[in-house]
């Protein structure tokens, strides 16, 4: 960082301009992936919490929780005893002693746990990752323009997003503790502070959600208006890189989607607050709790989409590069993408199979469902073909693409299974669907945002990322990962249900206390893989190796731009006079062509 | 993996499991290919030194046979489907003359079983209602209106492959037979609250002479 000195003489900014409030779509982009990582770790931590639960139920957590003299028999052994010794005989009632008596997770903060872990992870990491980070740091450089088109909104977009982070980690603090509906906030359970006793919690939730929907909503205007209208010369649509497309479709969804979230949760808010019966089925009121799913989900499943689709275009830009191959059926891709937009907007049923919507819609559901496998089929050939006859280089960012294409297969497949009805009859809200979900969310997107990050490092911070520490993170992410989420495929066909706080309470499920206690194990090497990957992240900001401008001999327009990038990107716009794709033409010297060189011009080689 | 199923003891139980077989080895053999052709190309096709990549930009041909492909096996894989979901969760679907009617409900955090006693009308003086037991004979058919007094709970019988959600203020008709004598759990499947995990009822599934007994003893006269 402290390179950028030199190439920006002309004009000093202050440092509040430059890194805090800056209206500079690289240094916004960088803020969100901070961000970003940053509520990782609040949300996983939080996983970490329940899964010590599911797998000892009600024993006194590690390091934090008292010893089992002190629970039995008062008698203080340990430094965590005393903790809980002072904790007990203040007047004040503590934050911990409501949630964790002597370190025990209570029924009511288990499920603010999952509540909270899914909304985060969702919320406030893979999106703002995925589209606010990679969105703004690559959308103007790839299509060769000098910054988003509203810098003002990009700002507040930013900032918008950090203001709904705070309110949303408030809600941990207020009595009453925080929302503990789901993720998915079904009403009546949510609508109602009676049936969990959680107030201000869920409406912080509500209103920190609203903040959030704002703030992708402003970002995703801004990403649309960019693309459209800024792309460099010669830049047409069908020449722009596969993740720029991701992320022109997710903005496209983000634009129609988060108002529906917005008008549910505003609905909610009423009930909650004044008095109104939106979600309740009061047969005064005249509300129904199945409207509250139908909007969540007609929202929530496109949102699935927008956490998957820009992890598809990270995914295409490594394959391709990494096997300097053309991505196989490039059209093909981008079609595919926008049938998985379109097809997103008539799935949302498939949620509510077992929800006492009526049962021919579950047949239709099923079949639009169905359907929307194929393009993700599509896709996951076309990857393929990109690989075959390449000539594959087994870089770490291209590991994580690998990753990320192996992964993705493995949630898409689990999903035939639910999506159909009558074998979801059995696996619904069971760990079949924790484990498809985090093969599509983690092993699909996370997988992809690693990758990206390590690939794109270089052009953001002018260095690279620690190579040896990146491969142990990727080869403990990938062990750990798949040891941690196939097994509850396994839990799902037990019937083990999805948020239940005590598997132990079951007859039919005794026989799974080995594998939940083995998936604990797992998540927590997990957990400890992801302090590598981010003390590699800071570490070689400062300290990693210094890159040169292109060092993957990457075609797309950012690695034209001078490394680190000054503001305003490009010292001349770059023509385009080519796909993103041109690997390994024959005929030409270098393998690959960049985009912004002219033809007959003799091939550079990367300096 | 699908020997983890919990025992089957209800007469679509079969028609569910089939198909999951089917999907499992459907998936099963496209992720053995997927992941085989894959593990193929990134030993085959790796970096070797002098040997470049063969450019090619992709194959009409090819996206037209997978696109087709796809789409056939899974609109088989749904025609299957439709009447097994119909036969258990269509009302209209239904085997008629219950033996059986119960009324269940659910409430923060139990099961209300309610029979409606020897004059078989819900709401009258001689309504049974048991806290988390129901009773059915083995070999009936049952119809359940199921129902909540508060939030959505969801009953589930693993065994009987039988899951619904439960719902304020509606009624949600539900059948099954179950083959087998015994006693099975009923979790609670939807997040209710916080004594969600722990709500529990039981379905005791008698021989019809023990069920006889039963009613004899236990309902009204
Ligand atoms: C091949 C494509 C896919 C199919 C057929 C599919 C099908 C389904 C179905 C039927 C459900 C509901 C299951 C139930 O609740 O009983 C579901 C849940 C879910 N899916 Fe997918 N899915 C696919 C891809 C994805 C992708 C790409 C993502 C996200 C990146 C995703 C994320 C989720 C999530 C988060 C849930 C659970 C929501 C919840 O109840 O908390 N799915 N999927
Ligand atoms: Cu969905
Ligand atoms: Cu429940």
């Amino acid at each position: 960082m402290h390179d950028n000195e030199h190439t920006e003489h002309h004009h000093e900014e202050s440092f509040i301009r430059k890194y805090v409030f800056s209206l500079d779509h690289k240094t916004i982009g960088k803020q969100f992936l901070i961000y970003g990582l940053i509520m990782f770790f609040v949300g996983g931590g939080l996983a970490l919490l329940f899964r010590w639960q599911l797998a000892y139920p009600d024993r006194p957590l590690p390091i934090i929780g008292a010893s089992q003299q002190y629970i039995d028999e008062g008698e203080v052994v340990t430094g965590a005893d005393r903790m809980w010794e002072r904790i007990y005989e203040s007047d004040k009632e503590e934050w911990l002693e409501v949630s964790m008596p002597s370190g025990v997770i209570t029924p009511e903060f288990y499920n603010m746990l999952f509540t909270m872990h899914a909304t985060i992870m969702v919320f406030f990491v893979v999106v703002p990752i995925l589209v606010g980070a990679f969105g703004n740091f690559l959308i103007p450089l790839m299509i060769g323009t000098r910054d988003m088109a509203f810098p003002i909104l990009n700002m507040l977009s930013f900032w918008l997003a950090v203001l709904a982070a705070i309110v949303m980690v408030m809600g941990f603090f207020v009595p009453g503790g925080h929302a503990s509906a789901g993720w998915t906030g079904y009403a009546p359970l949510s609508s109602d502070p009676q049936w969990t006793g959680v107030e201000w919690g869920l409406n912080l939730w509500a209103i920190s959600l609203l903040l959030q929907g704002f703030s992708s909503l402003v970002g995703s205007i801004n990403y649309i208006t960019t693309i459209i209208n800024m792309r460099a010369p010669g830049m047409t649509f069908f020449r722009m890189p596969l993740v720029i497309w991701s992320l022109f479709i997710v903005a496209i969804l983000l634009l129609l989607a988060f108002p529906v979230l917005s008008s549910a949760l505003a609905l909610l808010i009423f009930d909650r607050l004044a008095g109104t019966t939106f979600f309740s089925a009061t047969a005064e009121g005249g509300g129904d709790p199945l409207l509250w799913q139908h909007l969540f989900w007609f929202f929530g499943h496109p949102e699935v989409y927008i956490l998957i689709l820009p992890g598809m275009g990270i995914a295409s830009e490594l394959v391709a590069v990494f096997s300097r191959k053309p991505i196989f059926g490039y059209r093909s891709m981008v079609y595919a993408m926008i049938a998985i937009a379109f097809l997103g907007w008539i799935v949302w049923g498939h949620h509510m199979f077992q929800s006492g919507m009526r049962p021919g819609l579950g047949s239709i559901f099923m079949t639009t469902t169905m359907l929307i496998a194929v393009p993700s089929a599509i896709k996951t050939f076309n990857w393929l073909g990109t690989m075959f006859r390449g000539s594959i280089r087994f870089t770490t960012p291209m590991l994580h693409g690998i990753a990320f294409v192996s992964m993705f297969v493995i949630g898409g497949l689990s999903g035939i299974y639910m999506a159909n009805t009558p074998v979801d009859i059995f696996i619904h809200d069971t760990y079949y669907i924790v484990a498809h979900i985090h093969y599509v969310v983690f092993g699909g997107s996370l997988f992809a945002i690693f990758g990206g990050i390590i690939f794109w490092f270089p052009k953001m911070y002018g260095r690279y990322m620690n190579d040896v520490l990146s491969k142990i993170h990727f080869w403990l992410t990938f062990i750990a990962f798949n040891c941690t989420f196939f097994p509850m495929h396994i839990l799902g066909v037990g019937g083990h249900m999805r948020r239940i706080s005590n598997p132990q309470q079951y007859e039919f499920l005794q026989g799974f206390e080995g594998m939940n206690i083995f998936i604990t194990m797992s998540a927590f090497t997990l957990g400890f893989a992801q302090l590598i990957l981010v003390f590699n992240f800071f570490w070689s900001i400062y300290k990693g190796k210094v890159a040169e401008q292109n060092p993957w001999q990457v075609n797309t327009l950012e690695w034209e731009a001078p490394t680190p990038v000054p503001h305003g990107n490009f010292g001349q716009i770059p023509t385009v006079y080519r796909g993103p794709y041109e690997y390994s033409v024959p005929g030409e010297e270098s393998d690959w062509i960049p985009q912004a060189q002219p033809e007959h011009a003799p091939a550079t080689s990367g300096d | 993996m699908l020997q983890w199923l919990p025992e089957d003891v209800s007469t679509f139980g079969q028609g569910v499991d089939n198909l999951f077989h089917a999907i499992y080895w459907l998936t099963l053999i496209v992720f053995v290919l997927v992941i085989g052709t894959l593990i193929v190309f990134l030993i085959k096709y790796r970096h070797q030194e002098g040997k470049r990549a063969t450019y090619i930009e992709g194959s009409t041909r090819l996206e037209i046979v997978w696109t087709a492909a796809t789409t056939v096996i899974v609109f088989v894989l749904a025609m299957f489907s439709y009447p097994q979901w119909n036969n258990i969760k269509s009302p209209t679907q239904f085997p008629e003359n219950p033996d059986v009617v119960v009324q269940v409900s659910g409430k923060q955090f139990n099961w209300d079983m309610t029979y409606p006693g020897p004059d078989n009308e819900f709401g009258t003086d001689d309504d049974l209602v048991l806290e988390n037991e129901l009773h059915v004979p083995v070999n009936a058919i049952v119809h359940i209106r199921l129902t909540s007094v508060d939030v959505i709970h969801s009953f589930f019988v693993p065994q009987l492959r039988l899951k619904q959600d439960a719902l304020p203020n509606r009624f949600i008709n539900v059948w099954f037979e179950a083959t087998k004598a015994g006693r099975y759990e009923i979790p609670c499947a939807e997040l209710c609250g916080f004594g969600h995990s722990g709500m529990l009822g039981y379905l005791n599934v008698h021989a019809q002479a023990d069920y006889d007994a039963w009613v004899q003893e236990r309902w009204p006269q």
